[in-house]
């Protein structure tokens, strides 16, 4: 149990209105991501949620009972904060409980949710010491216990893996991933990293100034972005916005084409330019072109390791079937 | 990294200061407890030049087997444990309050603070006139226009009038350290907190004082070695009557008022064991807030 519905939230800090009248329903058990730039909402969005930040007019709905009063204790969600918030004071085990002695839970029953949820996370051998003598992944480990011993009917993220370096920061994901097949509840993520949204979503949620541009599962907002703010935002590197005449010969504003859309030919290519910075990764080569004629600078990638360097001309080919159309407002022309 | 040449430079610029705090604190102590075991009595004519009896721990057994001696030490007891009460809890509630966002927090924070900035004679002298006068002070108007009769404080509630006067000095103090401390709490440990089902005074309880503690063990260490030797709130108010007699006063009457050095000197290293008694007591309850 744990769909939250939104009906026509909005939120005001004095008289700046962050988020505009907004619909949005996440079902049971989904995984939904918010993302989206940096002052996009995204956060505040999740913190109207949790009941953190009051709404300013509109109704919030969780399990079809009305939240929109309900301080955020009663609303059966538990949320990941992005500093983890572990109570520097207590050991791992009493962070833990800490929930769980606040709803004044017998001990017996503390500590059998406590060893449980220490069992699935692996912090069993930690249980005693205090956060300050734990790594990052350890402390998100028990951010994460702390939320789970709940049973909420729905977890709240909030850029949980923005403090960890990159090779942990896979394995969390990994880890989060898991542990949403496997206990299947509501889980709302927020981060500003499309990657994360990309790889753990079952839906998207794609904000931009307390707007929602599109919401959608990863491959719908990958194969058909409603806007060029999302087309921009999902896919790494970014897609190549191209306006001007070459646009116009497609009977559009700006046409979008995503780097790996891209076919790098002997001779004879739709566009011709030079190499400017080449990122060699091994697996892929991405190419900054420079000089094609259009206004702006492409982005192309090559699977492989491709050997043009620096300052070598390059024949590209875009495949026709994969350029997405927009009109002079940004939208998607079908 | 330091290399040998620096440390030995630096060992060479300190030795002076060293010696300097080392002589400033010798001198008086070791003159101190030379004059304890001394008949000095300046008034029948004993003197440093003319040599002064040596009465081994006469002085000691007199200042301990005075009526005067165990009361005294009761009332420094009381004083400062009800000053320390005072200030630490005041203190944590004003450094909540200071700590909201409100309108003109700059002046009220100064104006909080003001009272540390006035000298305890002047502060002393200006609630005894003012404040608890029994005849023009404001208290008495205050008592008086509720139809009560007004008390006398000084006399008649002596001990707590001083723990009162004290405690408003030593009030901004604490409140500044811990306001400082109030303010590195991290709000997402108190929403973290709010999600867990923590209501305001359970977050308070679990989250907001063992955050504060170290802070707190900071005001009662520090304030406790000040406040061991009031003497200026005392002499001012109540001259040591009405059973406000502390060891320090205890101590100023034996040696000016008596004119008794070796007694009182006798009753000076009594108050440097309680001080260090005191000491040993706090660190070993609070210290070990100390160690992260």
């Amino acid at each position: 149990m744990g769909q939250i519905e939104l009906k026509q939230v909005t939120k005001s800090f004095g008289t700046t209105q962050v988020i505009p009248p907004l619909d949005l329903i996440i079902q049971d058990g989904e995984f939904t991501v918010f993302v989206g730039p940096s002052g996009c909402g995204k956060s505040t969005l999740l913190r109207l949620i949790a009941g953190l930040e009051d709404i300013t007019t509109g109704h919030i709905e969780i399990d079809g009972k009305g939240a929109t009063d309900v301080v955020p204790a009663k609303r059966g969600l538990a949320m990941v904060f992005q500093s983890y918030a572990l109570y520097p004071h207590m050991s791992v085990r009493k962070n833990i409980a800490f929930p769980l002695r606040m709803a004044k839970l017998d001990k017996a029953e503390i500590t059998k949710r406590v060893e449980g949820a220490a069992s699935v996370l692996n912090l069993t051998d930690y249980l005693d010491r205090r956060p300050g003598q734990l790594s990052g992944g350890q402390r998100q480990r028990v951010a994460i216990g702390r939320a789970i011993v709940r049973e909420p009917a729905a977890f709240l993220f909030d850029e949980p893996l923005s403090n960890l370096d990159a090779a942990l920061r896979v394995g969390m994901r990994l880890e989060i991933s898991e542990l949403h097949k496997r206990l299947e509840t509501t889980m709302v993520y927020v981060t500003h990293d499309q990657v994360e949204a990309m790889t753990m979503a079952d839906k998207i949620v794609v904000l931009n100034a307390g707007v929602i541009e599109q919401e959608g599962t990863p491959l719908e907002l990958y194969r058909s972005p409603r806007n060029t703010f999302v087309a921009g935002f999902i896919g790494s590197p970014k897609m190549n916005l191209i306006t001007g005449p070459e646009a116009e010969k497609q009977n559009a504003h700006t046409i979008g084409v995503r780097p790996e859309h891209i076919d790098v030919v002997e001779s004879g290519g739709q566009w011709q330019g030079t190499v400017g910075v080449a990122e060699h990764l091994g697996s892929d080569t991405f190419f900054h072109i420079h000089n094609t004629g259009l206004a702006e600078m492409l982005t192309v990638r090559a699977i492989g390791d491709v050997s043009l360097r620096h300052g070598d001309a390059i024949h590209l080919n875009p495949r026709a079937a994969e350029i997405h159309r927009f009109d002079a407002q940004g939208l998607r022309i079908s | 990294m330091a290399t040998k040449a620096s440390r030995s430079a630096a060992r060479t610029m300190m030795t002076p200061a060293v010696i300097l705090l080392l002589g400033w604190m010798l001198v008086p102590l070791i003159m101190t407890l030379w004059f304890s075991f001394t008949k000095y009595l300046p008034l029948r004519g004993d003197s440093i030049q003319r040599g002064l009896e040596w009465v081994g721990f006469a002085n000691y057994s007199r200042f301990l087997s005075s009526s005067a001696f165990w009361p005294s030490v009761q009332t420094t007891l009381i004083m400062v444990g009800g000053v320390l009460l005072i200030t630490v809890v005041l203190g944590v509630l004003l450094a909540m309050l200071l700590d909201q966002p409100m309108w003109g927090q700059g002046v009220v924070r100064i104006l909080i603070i003001a009272p540390f900035f006035v000298m305890p004679t002047v502060s002393a002298l200006v609630w005894k006139n003012m404040m608890m006068d029994p005849v023009n002070g404001i208290f008495a108007h205050l008592w008086r226009f509720f139809g009560a009769e007004p008390v006398a404080w000084l006399q008649d509630a002596s001990l707590s009038s001083v723990v009162t006067i004290v405690s408003w000095q030593w009030l901004p103090f604490a409140t500044l350290i811990l306001l400082t401390a109030i303010q590195s709490l991290d709000s997402e440990q108190l929403e973290a907190a709010e999600m867990d089902g923590a209501l305001v005074i359970k977050r308070f309880w679990f989250i907001v004082l063992p955050h504060l503690a170290r802070a707190i063990t900071i005001v009662i260490l520090i304030q406790t070695i000040f406040l061991l030797s009031i003497f200026a709130e005392i002499f001012v108010t109540t001259g040591g009557a009405f059973g406000t007699r502390t060891l320090t006063y205890l101590i100023f009457q034996r040696v000016i008022d008596s004119q008794n050095i070796g007694l009182g000197s006798a009753g000076g290293v009594y108050a440097i064991i309680l001080a260090n008694i005191v000491a040993i007591f706090l660190m070993r309850i609070v210290g070990k807030n100390l160690d992260a």
